[in-house]
């Protein structure tokens, strides 16, 4: 059963976004999509202060069986990139919600929150995507 | 896994299993006015004997005498045992063999070519191989493109001095990938005027590639244009004779961090000439852009007992998983060649490749020297050089080829239909076979088409 952390917001794509305190945005991936994976093996992500726009390609998750692009769930200027996936991209299949975060953006414009799923509605789209 | 043919009993009893009558019921979807039908334009069929005349008197027509022909495809010796080896029908007639639970001894060839190629380049990895240099280096300026994120362009530097088959080729595999080819000028003296580079040269490129030695043969100055080229954030791409690279610098130690990506021909080794191939290309890279790497890759590995094994690794490159963002549309590598290669590198060992590499010099110097005592005979360029030379001749030098076969000899390449303001301009090379018999003759006729 997959987690569904409420005050997160997903995309359809798969990627969660949490508002932090200082006003960034850290993005991952859900649970739903680490377990659809399997082990992940690698992580190619952003450059630093690379600008990404919502919805387009930001990343690279690589697992034995597949490679998925990483779509960036709003728009921004990467801040920071968690350095932990270079040697550990286990930690992805792991704790996909803490440690297994990809990246950090300065959000252009926050409303772009809005426009994600909530967790309710994310989950509903999980279980009609296993149907 | 040997291959046996049906009998007709067994086929009839196969169709009569499925309720067909005949294996032309199979292909009943097809549309009539679609079907190939009897194919009569196509002549009747000879026999065995009738075919292998017809071949050998064409073969007959196509020997030469001694080949002095270089520029990018040589004749060297292959000791007996390479295709010997390779001949097995193990090797010859298997079909794609890369499954590891069928395939550990090809695999592990492949992963020993790898080994190899890399230690010879002084790069990280290398993969499985591809068509041929030429199209190596297409799928290298790729990889470089790809791999060098901070690059601000796609403009790639190529210098007038690679083999211009090499410029066309990735020209033509770069076509609508929305690479800009730029030309690096060269000095009087062959190679790439890196003065002009350093003062006007272009402020922003993704790469730069170098021939080491360059179609001409000139040794480039590969320690001064790797670091510029690094200086300005661009890779290093090297097109190079795996043969030259036993006694000429590798690839991995230019400058003072070394070229990123490696690439070139590997006929070289071991394998015949052909009329132009099949051969093979290598491509080997630093670590940090593997997963920019096309084609296939084996890796060792342990199996779930501890066992040695080997496998084809980081396959979310290839497009049967990534599909369009794939690094390459190939899914193919020249096993055979590779094969032979491997073979030939294992016979010769580093020992014996230096000491080829050596002998080709040698040869290439006494030919020189045994031509520009001729009068109308000079060298066009000073400046070191690796096994191929360039003659300025008193005529014109794709005329001399002509009547220089009259002669029994392959004179070289006569440089016009590449380089128009080079009509006189004769490129040679001599080889470890080339005797000094081979040389004196080449001398001898030389001589009496130039008319001296």
């Amino acid at each position: 059963m997959s987690e569904f952390p409420q005050e997160l917001r997903y995309a359809s794509t798969h990627e969660w976004a949490r508002l932090e305190e200082d006003g960034t945005v850290t993005v991952g991936i859900s649970d739903h999509a680490q377990d659809a994976l399997g082990d992940v093996v690698y992580v190619e992500p952003p450059e630093q202060d690379q600008h990404v726009s919502a919805g387009e390609e930001a990343a690279v998750v690589e697992s034995v069986k597949a490679a998925s692009d990483i779509y960036a769930p709003v728009s921004g200027n990467v801040v920071a990139v968690n350095s932990v996936l270079d040697t550990a991209p286990e930690t992805v299949n792991r704790d996909p919600y803490g440690d297994g975060w990809f990246f950090k953006v300065q959000p252009d414009d926050i409303t772009e929150l809005e426009e994600l799923l909530d967790a309710q509605a994310y989950a509903e789209a999980c279980e009609n995507d296993e149907q | 896994m040997p291959f046996i043919p049906h009998t007709a009993e067994e086929v009839k009893a196969m169709l009569s299993e499925i309720g067909v009558t005949g294996i032309a019921d199979l292909f009943d979807e097809i549309p009539e006015g679609l079907r190939a039908g009897a194919l009569d334009a196509l002549p009747t069929g000879v026999s065995e004997m009738e075919m292998l005349r017809a071949l050998e008197s064409r073969a007959a027509a196509d020997s030469a005498g001694a080949c002095f022909l270089g520029a990018g495809c040589y004749d060297h010796h292959i000791p007996a045992a390479v295709w010997d080896l390779t001949a097995r029908g193990e090797f010859m007639t298997s079909y794609t063999p890369y499954q590891a639970e069928a395939s550990q001894g090809t695999l592990q060839l492949i992963y020993e070519y790898q080994s190899m190629m890399s230690s010879l380049t002084g790069m990280d990895v290398s993969n499985a191989s591809v068509y041929d240099g030429a199209s190596g280096l297409g799928e290298a300026v790729l990889m470089a493109l790809r791999g060098n994120k901070k690059a601000k362009t796609r403009t790639v530097l190529l210098p007038d001095s690679l083999h211009p088959h090499y410029r066309d080729a990735a020209r033509n595999i770069c076509h609508n990938q929305g690479v800009d080819f730029v030309s690096m000028a060269l000095d009087g003296n062959g190679v790439i005027d890196t003065d002009a580079l350093e003062a006007d040269g272009p402020a922003e490129f993704a790469a730069v590639v170098v021939q080491q030695p360059n179609f001409f043969g000139l040794l480039e100055n590969v320690d001064l244009l790797t670091d510029w080229a690094a200086g300005r954030g661009a890779l290093v791409i090297a097109v190079v004779n795996p043969l030259a690279l036993a006694v000429l610098k590798a690839p991995g130690d230019w400058g003072s961090a070394g070229a990123d990506i490696a690439c070139g021909e590997g006929q070289p080794l071991g394998i015949p000439m052909a009329s132009g191939g099949p051969s093979f290309g290598f491509i080997c890279c630093r670590d940090k852009l593997v997963r920019q790497m096309p084609g296939r890759i084996v890796g060792r590995t342990e199996d779930l007992e501890g066992r040695c094994g080997f496998t084809l690794t980081l396959q979310a490159r290839e497009q049967h998983i990534r599909r369009g963002k794939a690094t390459s549309n190939i899914c193919t590598n020249q096993g055979l060649l590779v094969t032979a290669g491997t073979i030939h590198m294992s016979l010769l060992g580093p020992v014996g490749l230096a000491r080829v590499a050596e002998r080709c010099h040698v040869n290439t110097r006494d030919l020189v020297a045994r031509l520009t005592a001729i009068d109308g005979v000079s060298e066009r360029f000073t400046g070191a050089y690796f096994h191929e030379r360039v003659l300025t001749l008193s005529k014109d030098a794709t005329q001399v080829v002509a009547e220089l076969l009259e002669h029994g000899i392959l004179g070289g390449l006569g440089l016009a239909d590449y380089f128009p303001k080079m009509s006189n301009d004769l490129l040679v090379c001599a080889t470890e076979k080339r005797t000094a018999t081979e040389i004196a003759q080449y001398a001898a006729a030389l001589e009496e088409v130039l008319g001296t």
